[in-house]
């Protein structure tokens, strides 16, 4: 069965120039980068080349990256790091309402322990109003978060005008960057960024590694201790082939960073188009006008049906996609994306992502658009709110005693 | 994540649609759980001579819907008021945890339409 990934905001393959220059750090370039010996010796040189590769992409010094073991460490790091570290000046955050959970979840856990949380709203196009963000700041405010662009509808967020207004007011700026990255331009002093944050397998590196930048000059509260690593701001035994293989992956994306939007920006709106064009009552989420969503990312809801469903019906036609639908995320609400969107609730449900790469090809796109609308028509045969006459039932108490526990 | 059953009754689903003169119709569920089904009867002589079933909802949805259609079939209505929902996951060889709440309500639907049928008759 042909095999179509479309689903690249979770995950994507290592890429082949990436795996081969991995590998050696695996067996005759096993050592530890602290060590002094010939077989540390051996790797550290490997560890700082690969900071260089980092910086050069989002254009900030080496010294001002620190390695680590993910985007969620990352987003954990510079929020609770933050929050310690300036927890003389202040109390108070502000962050959106559409942020991924490493963030939303961190500032609910520091909710719990007496910092004060400002959630943003976002418009119907899941767009920012700066004039909330900018209203909400007061002389308790010890960070912004605001992430570079959103995984599940693509929109790109105002991150160089967010970082003229948290410059003014003197407040330091987090963004979890890791769906932007290697897509658009990312540029830490052009937008006045103070913490970045990147993943590396969502841009062909393994899984287990990421980075943060940390702008020269900000206090940070260390989130792991035990060890000197990174100028004693990570413990923990560098993942040198991790890293070796990060620094490789983001060369590549600075290399291709143009060659590559162009090039997934045509399927991603061939794919746009042409479901708009084959498939009536649908509803796209995210923000209408494409230059302001990542060239990848389509957010497409079809009306009566469910998500779940669907992507099972992909699956079964070796489609690979994800949903926003409460049957996928785990917990008895639909994505709390489309929620924040004010997306109704039975098209959250069926919210379905299409997440592009450059491994994706026409064809691949053709045979989307040619299985995608006959499965949503006979999933629509089937349910029973397609060509309804009576109220739909909305609510259910079971579901709200569940979530009171 | 789905048992082989599951997948069989998702992919091909038994029963599928509407029974024009139904004498018992029943719907449970709601579209904030993302699960709706409804079931149509044709009832003779208090047996079930024909079950149909409209689902919106994920793959167990759908599943345990075909399912119960084919379980109801033939049987008086007594003897398909003891259908439950758990025996419905159970002739699937079992439900992931996460799908016996919202997604297993096939029984319920089956239940609401005998309930239907009843009222209808009485």
């Amino acid at each position: 069965m042909k095999k179509i990934y479309l689903d690249n905001n979770a995950t994507m393959p290592v890429k082949p120039e990436v795996l081969e220059a991995l590998l050696p750090f695996y067996r005759e370039q096993f050592g530890n980068p602290s060590s002094l010996h010939w077989a540390g010796r051996m790797v550290s040189g490997a560890v700082e080349k690969a900071r260089e590769q980092v910086a050069a992409l989002i254009n900030c010094s080496p010294a001002e990256i620190v390695f680590l073991s993910c985007g969620s460490e990352g987003d954990n790091f510079a929020i609770k790091g933050t929050a310690d570290a300036l927890k003389d000046k202040g109390n108070h955050i502000i962050t959106t309402s559409v942020e991924h959970p490493a963030v939303l979840e961190t500032c609910e856990f520091l909710e719990k322990n007496g910092y004060d949380v400002t959630y943003l709203k976002v418009d119907k196009d899941g767009m920012l109003n700066l004039a909330d963000l900018e209203a909400a700041i007061t002389d308790k405010t010890i960070l912004i978060s605001v992430m570079w662009a959103n995984n599940e509808t693509g929109n790109i967020y105002p991150i160089e005008e967010i970082g003229q207004i948290a410059k003014k007011h003197q407040v330091r700026f987090h963004t979890d960057a890791v769906q932007a990255v290697g897509k658009i331009p990312v540029d830490v002093q052009k937008a006045n960024v103070d913490l970045a944050v990147i993943s590396g397998h969502k841009i062909g590196a393994p899984k287990g590694v990421g980075a943060i930048y940390i702008r020269r000059g900000t206090r940070l509260t260390r989130l792991m201790h035990g060890g000197h690593q990174e100028r004693n701001r990570r413990a923990g035994t560098h993942n040198v082939a991790g890293i070796v293989g990060m620094g490789v992956a983001c060369e590549l994306a600075r290399q291709n960073l143009e060659k590559n939007y162009t090039y997934v920006r045509k399927l991603r709106d061939k794919l746009e188009s042409g479901i708009k064009e084959l498939v009536p009552e649908i509803k796209l989420n995210g923000h209408p006008n494409p230059d302001l969503r990542l060239p990848n990312t389509l957010n497409i809801s079809f009306a009566h049906i469910e998500g779940e469903a669907l992507l099972l019906h992909f699956d079964l036609k070796g489609i690979a996609a994800s949903s926003g639908s409460a049957c996928t995320s785990g917990s008895l609400e639909p994505s709390h994306v489309m929620g924040a969107m004010c997306v109704e609730v039975i098209l959250a449900h069926s919210s379905t992502r299409f997440s592009l790469g450059t491994d994706n090809t026409e064809e691949d796109i053709d045979f989307v658009l040619q299985e995608l609308p006959p499965i949503v028509q006979r999933l629509r045969e089937m349910s029973p709110l397609y060509n309804r006459d009576e109220p739909t039932p909305l609510s259910c108490d079971e579901c709200r005693i569940i979530r009171r526990i | 994540m789905y048992t082989d059953k599951v997948m069989d009754h998702f992919s091909n689903p038994r029963n599928v649609g509407e029974i024009e003169n139904a004498n018992g119709v029943g719907e449970v569920g709601n579209a904030s759980c993302g699960d709706i089904m409804k079931i149509y009867l044709k009832v003779e002589d208090n047996v079930i001579q024909d079950v149909k079933f409209k689902t919106f909802g994920c793959g167990a949805a759908i599943a345990t819907s075909s399912m119960v259609t084919e379980m109801a079939i033939g049987k008086t209505i007594d003897e398909a008021l003891v259908l439950t929902n758990q025996t419905v996951a159970e002739a699937l060889d079992g439900l992931p945890p996460a799908k016996m709440h919202c997604s297993n309500l096939a029984a319920d639907a089956l239940h609401e339409a005998i309930k239907n049928y009843k009222e209808q008759n009485a």
